[in-house]
């Protein structure tokens, strides 16, 4: 009997030391859904982003997204075709699988295999070798100093639990969803506990990870919340402690709130226009047997008749940042050294008339309504004022499945006068100058060039960035690359949205421009 | 009777066929789906690739004969952007949305009817003037607006009812009920009166226009003559033969708000058919659209067929020309 009390005892004062002090459940809403929770099915910035609460890479990215150790301590570039990972030791999956170097090359077959939307993650070429349990080697065709800038969500599989599962392929994007896409295995802070596609996720943290939890929750519940306004109603009324994003609109309402706040900062993804200079003869003009677009002098005066400090404080009512690059500040260390050709429409004018165009010409501007922050007002608020130079731009404001078929690659870039925005998946400029202004080849350069600019030179310069392993001759080579488009107006920047998260007080959470929501940062009071 | 049937469901073919072969030539106009299928760093290749394997490329009736032939074995294809097979997936958004047209079609009957009836009697009370306008309002406000007020009063302002969702479910073999929880019929209040308020509002003036026009009559003089009392005449008589008319239209609306709850449910992001089909308009996930338009043509033409026999059966003079026919 005494024993039994002792043991009761003992038990009891167990519990009351482990047991957390009371529970917080962290609630957040996004208007996308979260289905596969397979991360190599779709290289999407949401679903990554809740996958990266669960799986991790060999690399992380740090709260100003600097690269930093995750599944790997540390790695070195053995020579310049060959770089070599240590893998953390003593790492275990969720499901109790121990983390080695097989997991990492089976990741990388699966990262590669046919059916992976990821497939940019690692270098064509790339032969992946086990030196050791702990020990991996990557070696390249050639140097290739931005290898690893994608690896923070290059989530790493376990072979072991891949193979039990049937989780070797990948879920196809074309296919009926596999059982396993339910689940996850990672090596995370978080596990997830029940999943419904489209509805309702659950997280819980994982007691046996690797690093130190700088979070104090002990539950995360995400939902889908489609419509803004019942966004902003849910997060108000305290039913759900986080929601993104918020509409520009509702940015006030929701800071004047006593209970809730709204985080802003700058997001990495870039608005701009594209001018078709490649075709021969404009489309959708009136202008009969030649192509305005392809005089740059044209293209100039388009830029400088728009005023993008009204789109600042009119259409965006303050939140987004002008940008004179294709490619955010934080993306790139010299941007600071461009500036944007002033606005001034009577030079506009002047610049037209020399082009021969004095009472402008008529063109039809395509433009997405549902896709990025006010993407419809701010084309119509291009189009007025490109109405003050003489151009006559009629607008076609239509949802993203229309606009992406129409202006892109499936219709054959059937367009004269577009908006388009991105965010380049690997951080990096090369990105940037390889899909938006490399010239179009119809195989890998210039897919998203939606106006077909084209400058050989510039081409040139991005082949070098590609190799150049000195960052700071890199950084010059992209420079120059930037300052060619720029002078010439090959496209026209407009600015980089804000980030808008809506949060209750009671929540502190960080806010990375790059949008991902990792909670394993939150703290709840 | 039998050949009345027969004939009235070849005709529901007819019309279905038309209504798919119509959906599928708007297919053409609302984009590609490739776009949201892939991240943004997929190559053309493999772009062009998937796109040829889903058929998209085929001409249009190619791939309408394809949808009528699996349609017809109950194979709806695979939703692109959920990548579950659209049977399954309506079969788990249906109960929401019925339960949901269901709730909407109760309150507008039990509180619609005595409204009606109530402000056909006492036509000049300022009750009467009251209930008229707040119909009024059911009617010339949109659904969206209504329901972000409701929102706006009742989940940010007094904090009593959920904002959005379904509450907590429970799971009956295949169907989900949110009607036995708490939290489920908590969840159903708002959504339901959004969605139920404009039926409210046809039915408490189409039982009001009819109840003048009833109390006119001769035959409720003469009950009236007899020294039966109000309650006897205006209930016994006069509303039983007001509604007929009222439960054709409540029928009819009945289909209505199950197909046409979209609306309402995204502004209160409950998970049904609704909010399915317009997050499919939205990606263009063509088996989801095509499959749900076949289901709303489906739902129609089983709701007036039912009316139909129901005529036949109520009315003699429908039974003869039937069988004539």
């Amino acid at each position: 009997m005494k024993l039994r009390i002792t043991t009761l005892a003992a038990a009891l004062a167990v519990a009351v030391l482990t047991a957390p002090a009371e529970a917080k459940t962290f609630r957040y809403a996004f208007q996308g859904d979260l289905n596969a929770l397979d991360p190599y099915t779709l290289n999407e910035t949401f679903t990554l982003g809740a996958m990266g609460n669960v799986m991790e890479g060999l690399t992380k990215r740090d709260k100003d997204l600097k690269i930093i150790p995750g599944l790997a301590e540390r790695w070195e570039i053995v020579e310049p075709t060959r770089w070599r990972f240590y893998l953390r030791k003593g790492v275990k999956f969720h499901g109790g699988e121990p983390f080695t170097a097989d997991d990492v090359i089976f990741s990388a077959e699966r990262a590669l295999s046919p059916e992976s939307n990821i497939k940019s993650r690692i270098a064509a070429g790339t032969k992946v070798v086990k030196v050791d349990d702990h020990t991996v080697e990557f070696i390249t065709t050639g140097p290739n100093p931005i290898l690893h800038y994608e690896w923070d969500t290059w989530y790493i599989f376990s072979k072991a639990w891949s193979e039990a599962n049937g989780a070797t392929k990948v879920q196809t994007s074309s296919s009926q969803l596999s059982p396993f896409t339910l689940k996850a295995n990672g090596t995370g802070p978080f596990i997830i506990e029940s999943h419904q596609p489209g509805v309702k996720t659950v997280f819980k943290p994982n007691p046996n990870w690797w690093g130190k939890p700088e979070h104090n929750l002990t539950e995360v519940i995400f939902q889908t919340i489609k419509s803004d306004a019942t966004r902003v109603a849910a997060l108000l009324s305290g039913e759900i402690d986080m929601m993104d994003p918020v509409p520009v609109q509702d940015i006030a309402r929701v800071k004047a709130n006593a209970s809730t706040d709204v985080l802003t900062g700058p997001e990495l993804r870039t608005i701009f226009l594209n001018m078709d200079s490649l075709r021969d003869e404009l489309l959708y003009s009136d202008v009969k047997g030649k192509n305005p677009f392809k005089d740059a002098r044209v293209r100039k005066a388009f830029y400088q008749a728009i005023d993008m400090e009204a789109i600042h404080s009119r259409v965006m009512r303050g939140n987004s940042a002008n940008s004179a690059i294709l490619i955010s500040p934080l993306l790139f260390s010299r941007s600071a050294e461009f500036k944007r050709h002033p606005y001034d429409p009577d030079a506009a004018k002047k610049l037209l008339t020399e082009a021969g165009y004095p009472n402008g010409f008529a063109v039809e501007m395509d433009c997405p309504n549902d896709r990025y922050v006010n993407d419809e007002a701010i084309c119509q608020a291009v189009v007025a004022m490109l109405a003050r130079i003489g151009i006559k731009a009629k607008l076609n404001a239509m949802p993203k499945a229309k606009y992406f078929e129409k202006a892109g690659a499936t219709q054959k870039y059937d367009s004269s006068f577009n908006l388009l925005g991105w965010t380049p998946g690997s951080f990096d400029s090369h990105n940037v100058l390889l899909n938006l202004v490399g010239c179009r080849d119809g195989k890998g350069s210039g897919a998203f060039n939606y106006g077909g600019y084209c400058n050989p030179k510039v081409d040139e310069i991005a082949g070098k960035v590609l190799t150049e392993n000195d960052p700071t001759k890199r950084d010059e080579l992209i420079a120059q690359a930037y300052r060619i488009v720029h002078d010439e107006a090959g496209l026209i920047p407009l600015h980089q949205q804000t980030l808008a998260w809506g949060v209750s007080k009671k929540v502190k959470i960080v806010q990375r421009a790059d949008n991902q929501i990792l909670f394993y940062w939150a703290q709840k009071e | 009777m039998l050949a009345f049937t027969i004939r009235r469901l070849f005709e529901a073919a007819i019309v279905m066929l038309t209504v798919a072969l119509m959906a599928f030539v708007l297919f053409r106009f609302v984009g590609d789906p490739i776009n949201q299928m892939v991240g943004q760093d997929t190559s053309l290749a493999e772009r062009e690739e998937l796109r040829e394997r889903l058929g998209l490329n085929d001409p249009v009736l190619v791939q309408f004969g394809r949808f009528i032939w699996n349609a017809a074995r109950y194979d709806f294809g695979i939703s692109y952007q959920v990548k579950r097979p659209v049977t399954s997936l309506i079969a788990e958004r249906f109960p929401a949305t019925f339960e949901l047209a269901l709730t909407a079609a109760f309150f507008a009957i039990l509180l619609g009817i005595p409204m009606g009836v109530y402000t056909g009697i006492h036509r000049d009370s300022w009750l009467s003037k009251l209930f008229l306008s707040v119909s009024l309002i059911g009617i010339s406000l949109p659904t969206f607006l209504i329901g972000i007020l409701l929102i706006y009063v009742f989940a940010v302002q007094l904090g009593v009812l959920p904002s959005f969702g379904r509450g907590e479910v429970v799971r009956i073999g295949g169907w989900t009920t949110g009607l036995l929880t708490a939290s489920g019929l908590k969840a159903l209040i708002l959504p339901a009166i959004t969605l139920g308020l404009f039926q409210m509002t046809l039915v408490t003036r189409l039982v009001r226009s009819q109840m003048l026009e009833v109390l006119r009559t001769d035959y409720i003089k003469f009950a009236r003559a007899r020294g039966l009392g109000d309650r006897a005449v205006n209930f016994g008589h006069a509303l039983k033969n007001t509604l007929i008319p009222v439960i054709t239209i409540i029928g009819l609306q009945l289909g209505a708000i199950i197909a046409f709850a979209i609306i309402t449910e995204t502004v209160f992001q409950w998970p049904g058919m609704g909010l399915m089909f317009i997050q499919a308009v939205q990606n263009a996930d063509i088996p989801v659209m095509s499959a749900y338009l076949l289901l709303v043509a489906f739902l129609f033409v089983l709701i007036n067929l039912i009316v139909d026999l129901l005529y036949v059966w109520i009315d003699p003079r429908v039974r003869i020309y039937g069988r004539e026919a």
